[in-house]
């Protein structure tokens, strides 16, 4: 935004008319913030579908996998981009490649929570965001967990952003939650008249209060370019309906979450669809790597050079798919998957994990990749290192019955 | 205690409305409840059978179309499915507006409350798109008609219908020793997800007095509680782990697994005093307020226990305690109340609202819903929606809310009342002058509206 224009919201703070209900939010005082438990960031993404982490990173030097996907690695198609000798990059994660380049781009390879068989997404996701050995163990979510742990949280320190349910971040501490397109749009005659009908009941008051600064800020980042140049538009705004946003609107995320992680906010987590290719997986999983991608590479440029140095990315899926193509150019739903791992923070320019094999006795169940790690020790270990968090509250609170083992360095 | 009829039906009912006028005494409620269900008659929605036969009609078709793949007849299959299955869902959005309509233009307002209740209290979903629109069908029939009568019918009636068996992985349930077990060597087993729910959740409370053992114990009891979806419930006793389970104490079965034990541990558990107290504490809690009254849990607990759970006395208990009718607004509506009352509150025109297909449904009302934190249907988990108002009045939630209540009105009521008149219409006497000015001070007919809507005084109950 040009300096020199004078933005709706600039004008509405100006003229007084945000003025008292602002001051009143406690998050719009400055004094007030607590220091942030840590300094390092957090963002988990949940890739919610079950990302094929087989087709994601390729292990094109396993003598078996070739001729496990005929119809997905046909000549015709566009190869990947070499990692390591072993593994290769999916065609559209390209735009990555410099920060694997600058070791700020890393994968974990053949990991997968203790979720096994039923193979529900569903059910899966519930004990990805439980974080537990069994369903139904836990109703709050690990990243809360965490939050619990620590002291000097506030509602800021974390935020799930987006319209998804985040059950990640459920629980009894404070967390935030803001989607870019609940922008509130109201005519600034009707800010006012809201603000003094909700000032005397002070859950409404500083819901609005809260709600008009993230507005505010979400004006700041452009999402509402040429809704704040008069009021007629604002009026006109402010009559549509409701809606969730469409086409780039995984970006929308992305940029919010850069925008609160440049200030206190320190873990964020939203969710990407669309990862669920029984068919047509060459377009499909295209389409939501690409976004993947986008939403990586929109953080490093939204929080900027020195945030990014102490921000870790850690993306995760319900389960991997079926090591098999399926007859009709897609997988099923399998076992053993994929994190993507990016971030200054992170030790990238590697796949870690330990490669089961593809060969038919080292499959789970003949048709899964075997899992030889756990997500939890990944996300834990991480978390150990941005957090400090000790390894037994990790192990007994974070993540109950979790075992972390040696640390696999996931961080510079 | 003075009984205010305005209060019954914003606090127990659906809210004020234009057209109908409100209950004139607790009697009355009283009445009305223990007469005829008119809304469900007036607006029907689709039983349990007539959307199994749907769910049936969508797994033919999928299979058939997965059969057909690879050969010529593949893309009719496929296209067939697809026709289907997108029928299959909508159906859901013209059930939502028949339960909408119920809200609008009722005089029972507190049967509609007391539906929604019940069935958040017995949450179940649909885990795929199969299954997902019997949601309604398992309100319809299991919940609705059994919310006047004792607490163990309705406790019985949730948990042997099709759609709580599939949410809760019960009709997969298998014990170790059972004959269709021993007969495949052992695969399959038991899941105690239901169980463990049935103690927890629907009858004594996180807090009440059992243990892991009991949860065990009486998941091997529930093996056998299962479904087809030809017939609906079946009790298949291949699936029964043979012996006697004990639960609590009580030993329940014997060698032959069978039903009646199953059913006798539900009534037993149903009229347990821990299950009185739970249940006193989650009406007390969702009727007046998130720190309510103990002495008015008290009261509700004991009418409980004297009547071994006949629902209809615990109302009368509930409405006859003073701090039912305390003066002060406390609980936030949950965003679908809240947008039913806004409705009613608006005096919507039932036959023109019954003209809405599926999409004007979907974007007027169930997208807003979602925006405000209801994704309708899907709760997270089996505990349902939150009770706290802290839990909806997130900036996210509230300006969803106030967007909603800016854009919607005027979609639904053509020409908008005029906003002074429309804030007495749907807060009564609780139009104060805050709201008054607000409703005359607005710059344009429909701000003014969407202020009223979102004063605190309409969002609360």
């Amino acid at each position: 935004m040009a300096p020199s224009v004078l933005s709706r919201r600039k004008f509405l703070t100006r003229s007084g008319l945000l003025g008292c209900s602002l001051a009143a939010s406690p998050l719009m005082t400055p004094v007030s913030l607590a220091a942030a438990p840590w300094d390092q960031r957090l963002v988990v993404i949940i890739l919610r579908g079950g990302m094929d982490g087989l087709d994601a990173v390729r292990p094109y030097g396993d003598a078996n996998f070739a001729a496990l996907r005929p119809g997905l690695l046909a000549p015709s198609q566009p190869s990947g981009h070499d990692l390591d000798g072993f593994f290769a990059m999916h065609p559209d994660l390209g735009e990555l490649m410099p920060l694997w380049h600058q070791g700020e781009l890393g994968f974990v390879q053949a990991v997968s929570t203790p979720y096994r068989d039923r193979r529900s997404h569903f059910d899966g996701q519930d004990l990805l965001e439980a974080g537990t050995m069994g369903l139904g163990q836990r109703r709050d979510g690990w990243l809360n967990r965490l939050l619990q742990l620590q002291s000097g949280v506030v509602a800021r320190t974390a935020f799930a952003i987006g319209h998804g349910d985040m059950q990640v971040l459920h629980g009894a501490a404070p967390v935030s939650d803001w989607s870019p397109d609940a922008d509130l749009a109201l005519s600034p005659q009707a800010e006012q008249l809201a603000g003094l009908m909700m000032q005397e009941d002070p859950l409404f008051a500083s819901a609005l209060s809260e709600a008009l600064a993230l507005s505010r800020s979400s004006v700041e980042l452009g999402s509402m370019a040429g809704g704040d140049e008069g009021t007629q538009d604002m009026a006109e705004a402010m009559m549509e309906m409701p809606r969730a946003a469409k086409g780039k609107a995984h970006l929308k995320l992305a940029e919010f979450a850069a925008s609160q992680l440049r200030g206190e906010t320190r873990i964020a987590s939203f969710s990407l669809n669309g990862w669920d290719t029984h068919s047509y997986q060459k377009r499909g999983l295209g389409a939501a790597l690409k976004r993947l991608s986008d939403c990586i590479l929109a953080l490093k440029q939204g929080v900027g050079p020195s945030v990014w140095d102490r921000t870790a990315v850690v993306a995760m899926t319900e389960f991997g798919r079926t090591v098999r193509e399926n007859g009709t150019g897609g997988t099923d739903h399998g076992t053993g998957g994929t994190m993507v791992l990016a971030g200054g923070a992170i030790q990238g320019g590697k796949v870690y994990g330990r490669w089961p094999g593809l060969g038919e006795a080292a499959l789970y169940n003949r048709r899964d990749l075997m899992p030889t790690g756990d997500v939890r020790e990944v996300a834990a270990w991480i978390m150990r290192g941005l957090t400090g968090t000790g390894q037994s509250d990790l192990e007994n609170q974070v993540f109950p019955g979790l075992q972390m083992g040696q640390d696999p360095g996931f961080l510079r | 205690m003075i009984f205010d009829p305005e209060l019954a039906e914003i606090r127990f009912g659906c809210g004020l409305s234009p057209g109908v006028a409100p209950v004139a005494s607790r009697d009355e409620m009283l009445m009305r409840l223990r007469g005829h269900d008119d809304a469900a008659e007036q607006f029907p929605i689709a039983e349990t059978e007539e959307i199994l036969i749907s769910v049936r009609r969508f797994a033919e078709l999928r299979k058939l179309n997965r059969s057909k793949r690879g050969t010529p007849e593949a893309k009719q299959a496929q296209k067939a499915f697809r026709r289907f299955r997108r029928a299959h869902l909508k159906q859901r959005d013209l059930h939502f507006r028949q339960l909408l309509l119920r809200h609008i233009t009722t005089q029972d307002g507190f049967r509609e409350r007391l539906a929604l209740f019940w069935a958040d209290h017995f949450t179940a979903k649909g885990k795929n798109r199969a299954m997902k629109p019997l949601a309604y069908g398992y309100v319809e029939s299991a919940i609705r008609p059994n919310v006047t009568g004792r607490f163990e019918d309705l406790l019985i009636a949730a948990l042997s219908h099709p759609l709580m068996l599939h949410y809760l992985d019960q009709f997969r349930s298998r014990g170790e020793n059972s004959a269709l077990n021993k007969r495949q060597g052992g695969r399959g087993g038991l899941n105690e997800n239901l169980a463990r729910e049935v103690l927890e959740l629907h009858t004594l409370g996180v807090d009440g007095p059992y243990g892991q053992q009991d949860v065990r114990q009486l998941a091997e009891l529930f093996t056998g509680l299962s479904y087809r979806i030809e017939s609906g419930f079946l009790f298949d006793k291949r699936m029964g782990e043979p012996g006697s389970e004990t639960i609590l104490g009580q030993s329940y079965g014997g060698a032959e697994p069978e039903l009646a034990p199953v059913l006798q541990a539900l009534r037993d558990l149903a009229r347990h005093p821990a299950t009185a107290d739970h249940i006193a504490r989650k009406l007390a809690v969702h009727f007046t307020k998130d720190q309510s009254d103990p002495d008015l849990v008290a009261h509700l607990a004991a009418a409980y226990r004297a009547s071994e759970g006949d629902l209809m006395q615990v109302y009368a208990a509930l409405l006859d305690h003073p701090s039912a009718w305390d003066d002060v607004l406390a609980n936030v509506k949950p965003p679908f109340d809240y947008m039913a009352s806004a409705c009613r509150g608006l005096g919507v025109n039932p036959e023109q609202l019954a003209g809405w297909g599926a999409k004007p449904i979907r974007r007027n009302f169930i997208a807003p819903l979602r925006l405000m934190g209801q994704d309708w249907q899907s709760p997270v988990g089996p505990d349902g929606w939150e009770e706290a108002d802290s839990a909806w009045i997130t900036p996210q939630g509230l300006s969803a809310r106030l967007r909603w209540a800016m854009a919607a009105p005027r979609r639904m009521v053509k020409p908008l009342p005029d906003p002074v008149t429309f804030a007495s219409q749907c807060l009564g006497a609780r139009a104060n002058q805050r709201v008054q000015f607000v409703a005359s001070a607005a710059e344009t007919r429909a701000e003014a509206i969407g202020l009223v809507l979102s004063a605190p005084a309409f969002q609360r109950r």
